[in-house]
């Protein structure tokens, strides 16, 4: 902060009476202005240096302080009600009707869980088939043009897939399939096309990490491409393809909108793909619009399970990442 | 009012009681406490929150009387009838919204009826099957009428279309169709839960969508939300209309509500008066409610 003011303050102060057209042909000027104190600063005080340091320290800490005063709210609005209905009834029963009493999540456990897995295995074995051709087979030039367009896959908001999932999907899977069309089904592919760019990003930085001597080895004992690829970068790389996955399974399971458009958000215990299925996430959006009391606790309380579930998805990642050392 | 001499007390249970994931509503609602107050009367300002079912009329209504009342401030905001209730009651805003009846504990508000609303089972335009009575709309919603065979339809297997519990739309329909009426002896019945497998949505409007794209689905929505691509369903024989809503032949009709804790304080009071002239009136009955007489 100071070092920028420093660099970009007296230029700027001098600019704002004169008007836009003369600034901008005194530009060229403002920048010659700008690298002296630059040169400058390589010699700042270390009291600047301390500043900047805890300074950032500071932040550092706030965000984590963040997800410790998230928990601390979920748990305190949630724990009263669990302690009274009882964990064990709370997450084993399948009755939810939160303004007749009745708490039980199974159903949203076991279709957070579903919808998951199958997203996982869909989006998982696209997202590992692209990174592998991106990382051993595709030319350069290709690699160029298709890894940002990937990565724009990311920046689609979740709620185009879901406006996508009902114009175009439900009613696919409704006429094909038959059913309702809002389904586990569409809620899986459509989170699975939601984790590539994820599972991508991670497996491609895996592969790319695995030393080239690995490669260079088994292709000069005269195993083909192919045989490399599986024997030798697959195995190498193995931690970072699962902490992709992992990271891919954290995002499909708290995917909300995308969900609550296509799921059907019914509270059955979805036993065919083609049955419509309500995800914890689904259930706290779905419902919080007019929850109070006892059903809001609850719909905390279904944040308690989805914040256990995630920490052991993002704490199982980091062993898997950790193995690799 | 004049139960507002400790606003506070009122202030960390309904903040409590809002959806905490909702920080902007918060945040009205902390400025609705902050700025015109419960007990700065001079203000003009006053604040209408809960169903959003009624919200679109009331704006609708606030937009118009600011019109001709410049010196008074109408604000309105959603949240849910159950929060409305609350907000009133705990004096964070002036005017509550709700589109279900009062429960026994909340007779301590004063309730203004400020129009009348059918809700309307609805079919896809394609569905053949004009209507049912009320025992075979319990029976379907809960899930033992599976097929539209069964109610002289196609050979299509029904797709249930609720909404999400806690809705005043579900609530009343709860109470007007899943509710079986008293037996004989007066006794009285529990509402029947629905299906299982009911698709649950969170607004009259994406009900309407999946109804309007799905030639199996059934649903159930506001009067006024009706439009060409869904049939409302003929309930008992009656055909929802205006007419047959406002005569009370339709069956499952439920009013919105505006709430006052006590008595009306002069600027609600000036407004109450407003929404139930006759131009406030014609304004609600041209966007489908039913207004009151």
């Amino acid at each position: 902060m100071m070092r920028a003011s420093k660099r970009s303050g007296p230029p700027a102060e001098l600019k704002t009476a004169s008007p836009l057209a003369e600034s901008k042909t005194a530009s060229p000027l403002a920048e010659s202005k700008t690298a002296s104190p630059l040169a400058e600063s390589k010699t700042a005080s270390p009291l600047a240096e301390k500043l900047v340091e805890k300074g950032l320290l500071l932040v550092a800490f706030s965000s984590v302080a963040m997800l410790f005063v998230i928990a601390f709210f979920i748990f305190r609005e949630g724990v009263p009600l669990v302690a009274r209905v009882g964990v064990w009834k709370f997450i084993s029963s399948v009755d939810w009707s939160p303004s007749k009493g009745r708490f039980g999540v199974l159903p949203m456990i076991v279709g957070s869980l579903e919808v998951t897995i199958l997203a996982v295995l869909f989006g998982g074995a696209l997202g590992l088939a692209c990174s592998m051709f991106l990382a051993e087979f595709a030319p350069k030039w290709s690699v160029r043009i298709l890894k940002p367009l990937i990565e724009l896959l990311a920046g689609i908001p979740s709620v185009v897939y879901g406006f996508i999932g009902v114009v175009v999907l439900v009613p696919w899977i409704r006429s094909v399939f038959g059913g309702p069309g809002f389904s586990v089904l569409a809620s899986a592919i459509i989170l699975g096309i939601m984790i590539l760019p994820t599972v991508i990003a991670i497996s491609l930085d895996a592969f790319n990490a695995v030393p080239s001597l690995y490669k260079e080895g088994s292709l000069a004992l005269g195993a083909t491409r192919w045989q490399t690829l599986y024997r030798v970068m697959v195995p190498a790389a193995r931690s970072g393809l699962i902490a992709g996955l992992i990271l891919g399974m954290g995002r499909a399971v708290g995917e909300t909108m995308a969900v609550i458009m296509v799921a059907g958000n019914a509270l059955t215990m979805p036993t065919s793909l083609l049955q419509p299925v309500r995800t914890l996430t689904s259930n706290i959006a779905l419902e919080m619009g007019y929850a109070s009391g006892d059903h809001q606790a609850a719909l905390f309380a279904t944040g308690m399970v989805l914040f256990v579930i995630i920490a052991i998805l993002n704490t199982m990642a980091l062993l898997a990442v950790r193995k690799r050392r | 009012m004049r139960a507002c001499s400790e606003p506070s007390a009122g202030w960390g249970r309904a903040i409590g009681v809002m959806p905490a994931v909702r920080p902007a509503f918060l945040l009205c609602l902390a400025l609705a406490i902050a700025l015109p107050g419960c007990r700065r009367k001079s203000a003009h300002s006053i604040t209408l929150a809960g169903s959003t079912s009624v919200q679109p009329f009331a704006e609708l209504l606030a937009e118009e009387y600011m019109k001709h009342h410049r010196d008074l401030e109408v604000n309105v905001q959603g949240g849910g009838s159950s929060a409305g209730i609350k907000a009133v009651s705990s004096c964070i805003c002036n005017i509550g919204m709700s589109s279900r009846a009062l429960t026994e504990k909340e007779q301590n508000l004063t309730q203004t009826v400020l129009a009348h609303d059918a809700i309307v089972l609805i079919a896809n335009a394609r569905n053949p099957v004009a209507g049912m009575n009320l025992d075979q709309a319990r029976l379907v919603f809960s899930g033992r009428i599976r097929n539209w065979q069964e109610l002289g339809g196609p050979d299509l297997d029904i797709t249930v279309v609720t909404r999400e519990d806690g809705s005043g739309t579900r609530a009343s329909f709860e109470e007007a169709v899943m509710t079986p009426r008293p037996g004989p002896d007066g006794r009285k019945f529990e509402p029947v839960p629905f299906a299982r497998d009911a698709l649950v949505q969170d607004s009259n409007g994406a009900v309407r969508e999946i109804v309007a794209g799905d030639e199996a689905a059934i649903g159930y929505i506001s009067f006024g939300l009706v439009d060409e691509r869904v049939r409302a369903l003929v309930l008992n024989g009656v055909q929802p209309s205006v007419k047959t809503i406002r005569s009370g032949k339709y069956p499952v009709v439920r009013n919105f509500l505006l709430l006052t804790l006590g008595a009306a304080d002069s600027c609600s009071a000036q407004f109450l008066k407003y929404a139930l002239s006759r131009p406030a009136q014609g304004l609600l009955a041209g966007e489908g409610l039913i207004p009151v007489e």
